[in-house]
């Protein structure tokens, strides 16, 4: 069992407090993603997880053991840096091979563990050569065999494909996730790319500023967003926050777009939660993201007008900034065979099955 | 006018060609992406262009005028480097402002504070102009860095990854900005770039990159729908296109150890018959795969759901069919299919790329 657990832990650095009682359970052989802006606090906690950094306040417990004032090299826990620093004097072998070599292991066995991280990283064909003869991705991949041959407890890795071109990144996602499906083991992984915590996680600890705001799985955060900041971080692009008031007409709920002045129909669960928690002539937020806006070329009843002001073609489909006669700017994802002109009228509706409302003050979801 | 024209341009250093025999025509008022790896050339290019590099063979043309000779500063291009180097010493306005003073122009104060309050405008900064650029954040930066290109009016606006250092979310922000700024200017942008979003966003035209060599130039649906060659079609798009050695075995081509079967229509077939080879580079992009839990038609292929990827708005399925044959589909997100299942995969074969073997190139059906 590779469970990490962490009780309110605290970090200051003088006034500022850059990890705020923070309470989280990582699961053995889970893939769990630290996300958030620079600042939130995630690499202080992904230190403090490694022993590099020792919290104030709190505990830390990995399989079950308090190893919150242990040193990093008694956690056994395997750190992959951002810049991989591998040793540039020694092959790739011996670079995969040295904490096997450290802690003095025999030959044949430091074999076997290399030779079963070689293969499963696919780098069978550059044991012999230096470091700075390898492309980025290949140094990116011995790193992480240093780390493997370790059988940490758990994997620590802290943006280790930030400095990568985007196509490679891409790459490297794909091939971090498979070998965690491949290999197993616990791993926490730090990231302020959306992006990556999608496509990796089994789950998504989303923090600002220190504070824990929800942890998830991609599914769960995406659809369910607790508060506006996680709603607006995940998503890409990202959610459409739109200012309305609820109001009541002929036993029927609606909400009315505030900047234009026109009103929407609500019904299912969301005319539900809005009745029961008292939202009726109130203003809220409404949550839309840009698939669950339903746009068309014609006018169409109770559709709300709007201007193209930019078209994003991706290629497999269309993001398209329009601009409600207020300059509210809203984005609609499109087939990539929607293509109106700039400055062409369309008509928007938002699919309230699937939208979020928040309350503007707490800025928290209305559930 | 400001068309950008490049003739046979090669440049080395030392032992590496960076770029090669480099052909190019960039339109007036075009926005232009130069898009691919790091060492394609891309930036060496660029820099070419605006004088900072010089080229060791072939003709830089602007506006029609060969600008060989002339230095940087008085080719009236613009520049916007990837990290912003903005005046740590002056304010916001002062930044915007200093291309202007420059004696060579003898720009009328008034008429300076008038071009540096429209541009501020357009670009949301006017109520920065006071602010010191220490004080900035990284958009507001970007922004100043933009400004001051554009309140010259310069013949061409050159972009190097200006939005590469900037977090995620404020990237997608400011494509959209950058789109519109071109839009309104109506000036010619040549923009490098190692994202293929980027390009694909906001681009008229693209050309794609490596080793020194452009190995298309198109719009973005040209490059998309047509790669020219598999480099090409694996780096645009995301997730990436599937591509597989193909046996042609009649109206059919064989993947794998006849894992994988699919049917040619009768155009593909009649474009492999002028093959001298029986292999082709086979490829589909995930949109184009349909993965089904029951049978669709003869042409399903069985496999399995190796790991699923939720990226909000769709899934990534990611579908073994053998051991060494592995796939990628998208899903919708409501979709129920989870890892481990067995499926049947369906692919759009119309929407199908086939390359040669040995070239790499796309073979017109």
């Amino acid at each position: 069992m590779s469970e990490i657990l962490l009780k309110e832990i605290t970090k200051r650095y003088d006034k500022l407090i850059a990890v705020n009682d923070l309470n989280m359970k990582i699961q053995d052989n889970e893939f769990l993603v630290l996300l958030g802006p620079s600042g939130c606090g995630k690499t202080t906690t992904l230190r403090c997880i490694s022993g590099l950094e020792i919290p104030d306040e709190g505990r830390i417990y990995i399989d079950g053991d308090d190893v919150t004032t242990k040193r990093a090299s008694q956690r056994d826990i395997a750190f992959v840096f951002q810049l991989y620093a591998l040793y540039p004097h020694m092959n790739v072998y011996s670079n995969i091979a040295f904490p096997l070599v450290t802690q003095g292991v025999s030959k044949q066995k430091i074999k076997e563990e290399v030779d079963r991280a070689v293969k499963i990283l696919r780098i069978e064909h550059i044991l012999k050569k230096r470091p700075k003869e390898l492309a980025g991705g290949d140094q990116q991949r011995v790193a992480l065999g240093r780390a493997l041959v370790r059988r940490p407890k758990a994997f620590l890795l802290d943006e280790p494909i930030g400095t990568l071109d985007a196509k490679f990144r891409e790459e490297m996602r794909s091939e971090l996730k498979k070998l965690h499906v491949d290999v197993g083991a616990t791993t926490v992984y730090v990231t302020h790319d959306q992006t990556e915590a999608m496509s990796m996680g089994d789950r998504i600890a989303i923090m600002n500023l220190g504070v824990l705001q929800q942890i998830g799985t991609p599914k769960e955060v995406y659809r369910n967003p607790n508060n506006l900041f996680v709603a607006n971080f995940i998503g890409s692009p990202g959610m459409n926050f739109v200012k309305c008031r609820v109001f009541k007409k002929q036993d029927k709920v609606f909400i009315n777009v505030l900047s234009v002045s026109q009103s929407v129909e609500v019904s299912g669960k969301s005319e539900k939660i809005l009745t029961e928690k008292g939202y009726i002539d109130k203003e809220v937020i409404l949550g839309v993201r840009p698939e669950d806006v339903l746009m068309s070329l014609a006018e169409k009843q109770d559709y709300i007008t709007s201007k193209v002001y930019v078209l994003e073609s991706t290629g497999s489909y269309n993001i398209i900034d329009v601009v409600l006669d207020s300059s509210e700017k809203i984005r609609v994802r499109t087939l990539s065979t929607v293509n109106p002109a700039v400055n062409q009228k369309v008509f928007l509706n938002f699919d309230m099955d699937r939208a979020t409302i928040f309350d503007p003050e707490t800025e928290e979801a209305i559930r | 006018m400001a068309d950008v024209k490049l003739n046979s341009i090669t440049k080395t250093f030392g032992d590496i060609t960076a770029v090669d025999d480099m052909k190019l025509e960039v339109r007036d008022k075009e926005f232009f992406v130069l898009l691919g790896p790091t060492g394609a050339g891309k930036t060496t290019t660029l820099r070419m262009i605006s004088g900072l590099e010089k080229q060791d063979k072939g003709d830089i043309f602007l506006d029609g005028e060969n600008v060989n000779d002339l230095g940087p500063a008085l080719r009236d291009v613009a520049f916007v480097f990837q990290y912003y180097t903005l005046y740590p010493t002056f304010t916001v306005k002062q930044n915007l402002e200093f291309p202007l003073k420059s004696r060579m122009r003898n720009v009328p104060q008034d008429e300076i504070d008038k071009r540096v309050s429209e541009v501020a405008k357009v670009l949301n900064i006017d109520k920065l102009l006071d602010r010191s650029t220490l004080n900035l954040s990284g958009g507001e930066m970007q922004r100043v860095a933009i400004g001051r290109a554009i309140v010259r009016t310069p013949r061409v606006f050159l972009m190097d990854e200006p939005l590469s250092n900037l977090d995620a979310k404020l990237r997608e922000e400011m494509r959209v900005e950058l789109a519109r700024i071109h839009l309104e200017l109506e000036e010619t942008f040549i923009y490098v770039t190692h994202d293929q979003i980027e390009a694909m966003t906001m681009a008229d035209r693209i050309a794609v990159m490596n080793e020194g060599k452009i190995l298309q130039i198109g719009s973005p649906e040209d490059i998309y729908e047509r790669p020219a060659c598999v480099f090409v079609a694996k780096f645009v798009g995301s997730p990436s296109i599937n591509t597989f050695d193909a046996v042609i075995d009649e109206d059919k081509l064989v993947i794998g150890e006849r894992d994988m079967i699919c049917c040619l229509s009768k155009q593909q077939c009649k474009s492999l018959d002028k093959l001298d080879e029986n292999k082709i580079v086979f490829g589909i992009r995930p949109e184009d795969v349909e993965v089904t839990r029951e049978k669709k038609d003869d042409n399903s292929i069985q496999g399995e759901v190796y790991f699923s990827q939720s990226m909000g708005a769709e899934d990534i399925l990611n579908l073994s069919i053998s051991k060494d044959l592995l796939l990628r589909a998208i899903a919708p997100p409501k979709t129920l299919i989870k890892t481990g299942e067995k499926v049947f995969i369906n692919i759009n074969m119309e929407r199908a790329h086939l390359f040669d073997i040995a070239t790499k190139n796309r073979i017109k059906c």
